[in-house]
C-alpha cells in the first residue's frame, strides 16, 4: 500500500520488533505498518495463525500489538507517538498467573468415595 | 395448503431448539416457529454454565431435574459434534463459588448441606483460603474460601444453540424464521397453529417461546406467568489461561476470553446495560482476581433472562389440552440435555414425568388474573 499525499504532517521514528520505523503525526499505529510493508501484527490466540489489520476501526482484533510493555492493544486506534516501542502481539496475553494445573483439588477432596 | 406435523414447536431459542431437536431424533417429523430476530433471544444472552451447585437447594424436584441434565450433557455434547461437527466446547472441571465474607461462606455451606440431604448423589467440599489460593494463583485478598463441586461444567452457549439446531435439521427438522404465532385452534385432534409465514397443522404443540410463552398460551386459555430478568455481562480480551474451573461470577472460556456476570436486575423489558451494574460486576470480579484489572473489556450487554414467580422452571400440561405442553425455564443451558432426552421423550409419550408436576403452571393461577 501506499500514501495519499494529503497534508504535510512531521515525520516521527517509532520501533517495530526492535528496528525503526518512520510515520507521520497523526497516524495510527496499524497505518504506519502497513505503510512500511508490515501486516502480520499479531497471531490468533485460538488457531495461531497471522493476522492483520483489517476493520481499521476497532471492532476485528486482528490488529493487536504490545506497546511500550503493555499487550493487546488495538493498532488501529492507537496514534503513533514518537519513541515508542511497538512489538507483535504473540497470542493471548498474559495477564499474570501462570493457570495452575489444577491438581489440588483432586489432592484434597475425596469426593468420590 | 397448510403442512402437518407430529410436532410444532413455538419458540427458536435454548429450550425450543432442545426439545425440537429431541422430538426429531425421536422420529416425529417437527416444525419449530421462530418469531426472528425482533425476539427478546435470552439464548443470545447465556454465561454458559452447566450448573448445579445452586439449584433446588430447597426444591427437591428442580435439584433431580438439574441433576438428570448435568449427568446427560456429555452424551449430548458428544452427539451434537458427531451429527454436526459443531463443538459445544462442554467440559466438567467441576465449579467454584467464592465466598468473599465469613457470613456468606456460612451460608453457602448450609445450603449446599440441604442440597445433598435431598440429593445426595451431589457431593460438594467447602474449601478454605489457603486450599483455594493454591489451586488458583493470584486469587485476591478478600476472598475467605469457597465452595467446590465437581458436578458443575460450562460450554459455549452459542455453540450450543448453533448444534441444537443444526442437530434438528441434520435429522430432518423444519425451521420457520420470521414465524410469529398469532393464532391457535384446536381442529379435532390436531392443533393448528397460524403464524405470520402461514399455517401449520400438527398432532402436538409445544410452547416454549422465553418471554412470549405466557401470550401464547393465553390464545388456547391458560398462563405461564414468566417476567424478564435482565442479566449484563461483560467479556475481556483473550489472555493466556488462568482459570480451568467455572464460577458463577465469572468464568474463562477454551478461547481465553473472560466473562463476567451474575447480575439480576428487575427493569422490565429493558435490554441496555448501565455503568452502576457494570461496575458492580467489574469490582467483584477484581476482588476475585485483582490481576483482572489489566485486562481490557471488549463487549458488555445486557439481556432478558426468563424468570417465574417462585424462580424454578415452568413445565405445564394442562389436562384439558391433550398434546400441548409448555416450557419455560431461566436455565436453558444447564436444562439442554434433559430437554433434549427425557423432556422430549414425555411429549411424545404425551405425559410429562411426574416429577415435573411440582413445576406445573396452575399453582400460580390465583395470580394470574
Amino acid at each position: 500500500m501506499r500514501r495519499i499525499e494529503t497534508a504535510e504532517a512531521p515525520t516521527i521514528v517509532i520501533e517495530f520488533e526492535g528496528r525503526d520505523i518512520q510515520a507521520r503525526q497523526g497516524d495510527s499505529v496499524a497505518a504506519a505498518l502497513i505503510a512500511v510493508g508490515e501486516v502480520a501484527l499479531c497471531t490468533s490466540p485460538v488457531s495461531g495463525a497471522e493476522r492483520g489489520p483489517f476493520c481499521m476501526m476497532g471492532v476485528c482484533f486482528d490488529c493487536m500489538v504490545e506497546i511500550d510493555g503493555v499487550p493487546n492493544r488495538q493498532a488501529c486506534l492507537t496514534p503513533v507517538e514518537s519513541g515508542m516501542r511497538v512489538r507483535r502481539q504473540r497470542g493471548a496475553a498474559a495477564l499474570g498467573p501462570e493457570a495452575s494445573a489444577g491438581g489440588v483439588i483432586p489432592k484434597v477432596l475425596d469426593i468420590d468415595s | 395448503m397448510t403442512r402437518s406435523y407430529d410436532a410444532i414447536v413455538v419458540g427458536g431459542g435454548m429450550v425450543g431448539s432442545a426439545i425440537a431437536f429431541g422430538l426429531q431424533r425421536l422420529g416425529l417429523s417437527t416444525v419449530m416457529l421462530d418469531e426472528g430476530d425482533v425476539a427478546f433471544r435470552a439464548a443470545r444472552g447465556n454465561f454458559g454454565l452447566v450448573w448445579v451447585q445452586s439449584k433446588g437447594i430447597d426444591f427437591p424436584p428442580y435439584a433431580r431435574w438439574t441433576w438428570e441434565s448435568a449427568e446427560a450433557w456429555a452424551e449430548l455434547h458428544a452427539e451434537i459434534q458427531e451429527l454436526t461437527g459443531v463443538d459445544t466446547a462442554y467440559s466438567r472441571p467441576g465449579g467454584i463459588e467464592v465466598c468473599l465474607d465469613e457470613a456468606e461462606f456460612s451460608e453457602t455451606e448450609s445450603s449446599l448441606n440441604r442440597l445433598q440431604s435431598h440429593q445426595p448423589e451431589f457431593t460438594f467440599q467447602m474449601l478454605d483460603r489457603k486450599t483455594l489460593a493454591e489451586e488458583l494463583p493470584g486469587l485476591g485478598d478478600q476472598v475467605v474460601g469457597g465452595s467446590y463441586s465437581p458436578a458443575d461444567g460450562h460450554a459455549n452457549p452459542l455453540y450450543l444453540l448453533r448444534g441444537l439446531q443444526a442437530g434438528f435439521r441434520a435429522k430432518g427438522g423444519r425451521i420457520e424464521v420470521g414465524a410469529r404465532v398469532t393464532a391457535i385452534h384446536r381442529q379435532g385432534r390436531d392443533f393448528s397453529v397460524m403464524a405470520e409465514k402461514g399455517a401449520f397443522k400438527g398432532r402436538r404443540l409445544v410452547l416454549a417461546a422465553g418471554l412470549g410463552t405466557n401470550e401464547l398460551a393465553s390464545m388456547v386459555g391458560f398462563h405461564v406467568p414468566v417476567h424478564p430478568l435482565r442479566g449484563q455481562l461483560l467479556v475481556t480480551e483473550r489472555v493466556q489461561p488462568f482459570l480451568h474451573l467455572p464460577m458463577s461470577l465469572l468464568r474463562q472460556t477454551n478461547e481465553g476470553s473472560v466473562l463476567l456476570g451474575d447480575s439480576h436486575e428487575d427493569v422490565g423489558f429493558d435490554e441496555g446495560t448501565t455503568t452502576g451494574i457494570m461496575n458492580r460486576i467489574a469490582n467483584r470480579a477484581t476482588r476475585v482476581f485483582p490481576f483482572l484489572k489489566r485486562a481490557r473489556v471488549v463487549r458488555a450487554w445486557g439481556s432478558l433472562r426468563i424468570m417465574t414467580p417462585d424462580g424454578y422452571p415452568i413445565y405445564e400440561q394442562p389436562s384439558e389440552i391433550p398434546g400441548l405442553f409448555a416450557a419455560a425455564c431461566h436455565s436453558g443451558v444447564t436444562l439442554a440435555a434433559v430437554h433434549v432426552y427425557r423432556l422430549a421423550k414425555s411429549i411424545r409419550d404425551g405425559a410429562l414425568p411426574e416429577m415435573l408436576h411440582p413445576m406445573g403452571a396452575k399453582k400460580f393461577s390465583h395470580a394470574a388474573d
